[in-house]
């Protein structure tokens, strides 16, 4: 087998060294009844062409020649050819956790790079090498702010992704903590009126997501007021981090929890992503995952190490701040390259092409009869919009001019039946926004 | 420097600040195609949201400049490529390049989780083709592949045994976690609510039976197991510790960490395990890349199976797959959108290219651990003699009469050119050096590593100033962890002076 | 170092000193010699209540945490926080300027209770010797 380095001469030598007739004696520690006489039942061997066949054919049975107006958390955006050429590099691709630091320097100054950059986008002062996701992310965010202030209530708009929420509910259900909604108003934003109405001083946390799931901007400066008027904290979950290159940093938030899968990871049918906990140095000490931390060797020279490890659960073990231990570290690496590669200029170019392409398709289906946009708050990418019908069935009928149409609102939110989530990015062409509207406008003259 | 250890390498030494100190205004490494609908006015469109002035000290460099950057830092790396990690209970195996290529296909790494079923049927073939290849190898009846890593594969594993017993009454309150685990299995344990009883090991290093007798009532959830053990031991007797905790109502979970000295020779599920998580980043070829991802697939027996998270994957009556988010009792999602659907692509490469042949691979593990243990038995302190199976556990205790430590002694491992094995776990091992060689050692790196050890036995004995010392020969030596501590500096920034660092 | 005779001694490794109906507490050499490095200590608000027995505070290296256990019960009326800049200072003067928490005692004989030096140093002997078995 091409994986296995040795020959049957050298198995035999080696087994000869140790003093055995055969390799089945290695395994007599194992209770003869159990241990198994049949070769297990599995596909292959199959040689690498065959592999590469083998997902060349999966590749073809699913969406490849369709446009898509998805986003709902995760977005197609570019991403440079650069950063799979050093993602790659077997040094980055196949190295361990940086435990042995001194030579694990090029992961440790990439993740210090990785920190820095996500402070920079978030306004925060200290962010982690990353989490799970973004899903993650925010639950990690919560049940931080549940060590910090000692109380047990977290209050989530509704307008935080539904995926999201269910993450916090299966975590939450465990631990004591209490999670109760607050819905969005006309605006497509928080309810304050009804934020405030809940805000008691046992909430630890008030949640929310800006660009919320439905692409709107929320006011987080008067979410704040209120949420720290009762010695809670604002903990701000953010999917769309292209976002920040034009939208003002939520600095106001305690606790930023963000998904990074826009800075250079494919959408990946759902992963393969990057989260992150960015927070204040003052509560560093309670946050969750890896961080590292610049110092010098004992020549004087500047090194960077794994730091702060007593909050982790080689350590603490049951006292641990998370759970955590393997995180996303190539994905985090793939967001560094990528952020490097846009640039100041450049991310800033990036996220206005999409603002741009947004508003251009947003204005096209407008003029189509029946179709509204649903709210009114500013938004970046993505915004809803109310459909005269049925938004699966329009869907379906998309599908034949080779469009996936935007997200059916009404499977998360059954107040929000007939209004579906459209998101452009710099990847949609002006000629697939067009096919799109021209195409909806005929679904919708259809008669019933 | 002992000459005759022919593997010795020195680490590449050329210096490269941070990409903000390359930084200067203007520079740009990236040109976007241009607009091919109207601008927009940024300004008016966003209003009082509007980020005028960019993102401060965000970096400005040319493309070559980030090539030569990370390039440059992917030198200071060691890595799996260029030679072997002894990393007990990592199983740092080779990542085959062809799961890279097919992961990266157009229209597997191009799909969107949210979009139509029927338009993703490739991706659900995927998915339910490893679900079958992991439900054979591990001899249990379902599967979830949602959890990002091992961790969180524990906790889905926690939270499935805790609605089983929440439907039958009492969601009990306590886990039993032996004191050889691995730190996440505690760390886990009180996020899903539990309180966590230490339970001491024996003389062998394995779960004192009688002990685990006493402490199993029907306040017990469950044991939380690692097997083989986190010293490489077999545990024997888990036939009869499955049945002393299905005797009083409560379940054995596997920590599958070290899955490498069993897949193809025995399964899980035929032993009384009840659930367990797989790391596909260990035992399956999935690719470290410095801290992850990883993806820990949960695989249970069918008492489980209703609670499994959503979304679960069926085949529908048109015989196309299909998920399906409407399970009333499951304990809900641990992640969005599914799993880590790139990683679990590789690891069906990697289970597609062995075949039954998986067999092989665990042998040859089990091979280059027992002949790295005979080899080094004598030179080091061995304190449980059982047999090893992938990994074996020295400790220092020889090396330690002249002062130098397990830590010592990997450091003095850089300098041979390899990187350290594990130290300082298991816990129950003082001065532990835990060793696991996987199966993509050859004999020869095999021999090269024995040969290292020996010489830094040798230098304990009559050299230890050289050991205590290391590593002498890398770009950047010892890092001062107290000071990085004490006053944390974790990010860059523009100005000379740093928040709380000492001047 | 020599272990204060005035001080009493738990087997937890920390000492305790009492003048009047106040006792200040710490961290034994040998406990800090154990730990290595200090890099960071978590101490309690004043007023909190210590209940003998309980951990009220910690002690982290870079790598252990040490969760340090109340020889005595009552209240704390002073923390020591020149520990939050200088940590190093339990290194460096573990009986001294080291101190962790000066707590008003509800009741004294719970202190006299405890070992003396004597003692105390007979029993690090004996957990060195074990240590080296």
């Amino acid at each position: 087998m091409r994986y296995l380095p040795k020959s049957p001469a050298e198995r035999q030598e080696m087994l000869a060294a140790i003093g055995v007739k055969s390799v089945d004696e290695l395994f007599a520690s194992i209770p003869e009844q159990y241990r198994l006489r049949k070769p297990l039942n599995l596909p292959g061997p199959l040689s690498e062409t065959e592999v590469i066949q083998y997902f060349q054919e999966r590749a073809g049975e699913n969406s490849l020649g369709y446009a898509s107006f998805l986003g709902a958390g995760v977005y197609s955006h570019l991403r440079s050819v650069v950063t799979d050429a050093l993602l790659q590099r077997g040094e980055f691709l196949t190295s361990y956790t940086p435990y042995q630091a001194e030579i694990t320097q090029g992961t440790l100054q990439a993740i210090f790079e990785f920190q820095t950059l996500m402070c920079q986008l978030t306004g925060q002062e200290v962010a982690n090498a990353s989490m799970y996701d973004g899903s993650t992310a925010t639950t990690e965010a919560v049940l931080m702010a549940e060590r910090i202030t000692g109380k047990h209530r977290v209050l989530v708009a509704r307008s935080l992704h539904p995926e999201y929420r269910d993450v916090l509910r299966t975590y939450a259900r465990n631990s004591g903590l209490s999670v109760e909604e607050i819905s969005f108003a006309e605006s497509g934003g928080v309810d304050l009126a009804k934020l405030k109405a809940s805000l008691t001083d046992d909430v630890c946390a008030v949640v929310v997501q800006s660009p919320n799931f439905f692409g709107s901007l929320e006011n987080l400066g008067s979410l704040a007021e209120a949420t720290h008027s009762v010695g809670a904290l604002l903990v701000v979950a953010v999917t769309e981090a292209l976002s920040l290159a034009v939208v003002k940093p939520p600095s106001e938030a305690d606790i930023v929890a963000m998904e990074g899968q826009s800075f250079g990871l494919p959408p990946s049918y759902g992963g393969p992503f990057v989260g992150v906990v960015a927070s204040r140095e003052k509560y560093v000490r309670q946050m969750p995952g890896r961080l590292a931390g610049q110092t010098v060797d004992q020549d004087g020279k500047r090194g960077f190490v794994l730091t702060l490890a007593t909050r982790e659960q080689h350590i603490r073990r049951e006292k641990a701040t998370s759970n955590i231990c393997t995180n996303q570290a190539l994905c985090a690496l793939a967001a560094t390259i990528h952020l490097s590669l846009l640039g100041k200029e450049g991310i800033r170019e990036l996220a206005e092409q999409n603002l741009a392409k947004a508003r251009f398709a947003l204005a096209a289906l407008q003029r189509i009869p029946g179709v509204k946009r649903t709210f009114t708050a500013p938004f970046f990418n993505e915004f809803a919009i109310e459909l005269p019908r049925s938004v699966r069935m329009v869907n379906s009928e998309l599908l034949q001019s080779k469009i996936i149409g935007p997200y059916v609102l009404g499977s998360a939110y059954p107040e929000l039946t007939k209004h579906a989530l459209v998101c452009v990015t710099e990847t949609t062409t002006r000629e697939q926004i067009e096919t799109f509207a021209s195409a909806l406008r005929t679904a919708l003259e259809r008669p019933l | 420097m002992n000459e005759k250890v022919t593997k010795a390498t020195r680490h590449t030494n050329q210096n490269e600040g941070l990409i903000f100190e390359k930084s200067s205004p203007g520079k740009r490494a990236f040109d976007l195609a241009p607009l091919d609908v109207p601008d927009a006015d940024v300004a008016t469109e966003l209003g009082g949201f509007h980020r005028r002035d960019g993102i401060q000290d965000f970096p400005e460099v040319s493309e070559i400049e980030v090539i030569r950057h990370f390039t440059r830092l992917s030198t200071w790396n060691y890595a799996i490529d260029l030679g072997m990690y002894p990393l007990g209970s990592c199983t740092m195996k080779y990542n085959p390049r062809v799961n890279e290529h097919v992961a990266r296909l157009a229209g597997l790494a191009t799909e969107h989780p949210c979009q139509p079923q029927d338009l993703s049927q490739g991706c659900l073939k995927i998915l339910s083709l490893l679900e079958k290849c992991l439900l054979e190898i591990t001899g249990m009846d379902a599967i979830t592949l949602q959890p990002a890593a091992g961790a969180q594969g524990e906790l889905t594993g926690l939270l499935l045994i805790r609605a089983y017993h929440q439907k039958n009454g009492n969601p009990r309150k306590r886990v039993l976690i032996p004191d050889s685990a691995h730190g996440t299995n505690p760390a886990t344990a009180v996020i899903a609510g539990y309180e966590v009883e230490n339970i001491k090991s024996n003389a062998d290093g394995q779960v004192d039976i009688e002990i685990l007798r006493q402490k199993v009532t029907g306040d017990v959830a469950a044991l939380m197991l690692t097997n083989p053990s986190t010293l490489g031991i077999f545990e024997q007797q888990i036939p009869e510790i499955a049945g002393i905790l299905h005797a009083k109502g409560a379940l054995l979970y596997m920590d599958g960490a070290n899955m490498n000295a069993l897949a193809g020779i025995t399964r899980p599920g035929d032993l009384g395990v009840d659930v367990m998580h797989l790391n596909l980043h260990k035992t399956f070829s999935t690719p470290h890349g410095g801290g992850g991802p990883g993806a820990g697939p949960v695989a249970m027996k069918k008492i489980l199976a209703p609670f499994l998270p959503v979304p679960v994957l069926v085949k529908k009556g048109d015989g196309k797959l299909g998920l399906d988010y409407f399970r009333k009792e499951t304990i809900g999602k641990v992640k969005a959108f599914g799993g880590n659907f790139g990683v679990l692509l590789r690891a069906l490469a990697y289970i597609l290219a062995y075949g039954p042949g998986v067999r092989q691979a665990t042998e040859d593990a089990v091979t280059n651990a027992n002949y790295i243990r005979k080899q080094l038995e004598g030179v080091f302190d061995l304190p449980y003699t059982r047999p090893s199976m992938h990994e074996v556990v020295f400790s220092d205790a020889i090396q330690k009469r002249n002062g130098v430590n397990t830590m010592d002694i990997a450091k003095r491992l850089i300098d041979y050119g390899f990187h350290p094995y594990t130290t300082a776990f298991p816990l129950i091992v003082p001065g532990a050096l835990m060793i696991e060689p996987t199966e993509s050692e050859s004999k020869e790196e095999c021999d090269f590593f024995i040969s290292a050890m020996k010489a830094i036995a040798d230098e304990a004995e009559n050299a230890p100033e050289v050991v205590k010392t290391a590593p002498h020969t890398t770009r950047i030596r010892r890092l001062d962890e107290v000071a990085a501590a004490r006053k944390p500096v974790l990010r860059w920034k523009p100005e000379a002076k740093r928040s709380g660092a000492a001047g | 170092m020599s272990y204060p005779t005035n001080f009493r001694y738990t087997k937890d490794h920390e000492w305790i000193d009492v003048k009047g109906d106040v006792a200040t507490i710490g961290i034994t050499d040998y406990a800090q010699s154990e730990l290595g490095d200090v890099v960071f200590v978590e101490l309690p608000a004043v007023g909190t209540a210590l209940t003998t027995g309980k951990t009220f505070s910690s002690v982290e290296s870079v790598k252990a945490v040490s969760e340090i256990y109340a020889p005595a019960s009552g209240e704390v009326v002073e923390a020591n926080t020149t520990l939050q800049t200088k940590p190093e200072t339990i290194n460096s003067d573990p009986h001294g300027a080291g101190w962790l928490v000066k707590v008003k005692l509800a009741n004294l004989a719970e202190v006299t209770a405890l070992m003396d030096a004597a003692a105390y140093e007979a029993f690090i002997e004996q957990k060195k010797k074990e240590a080296s078995a």
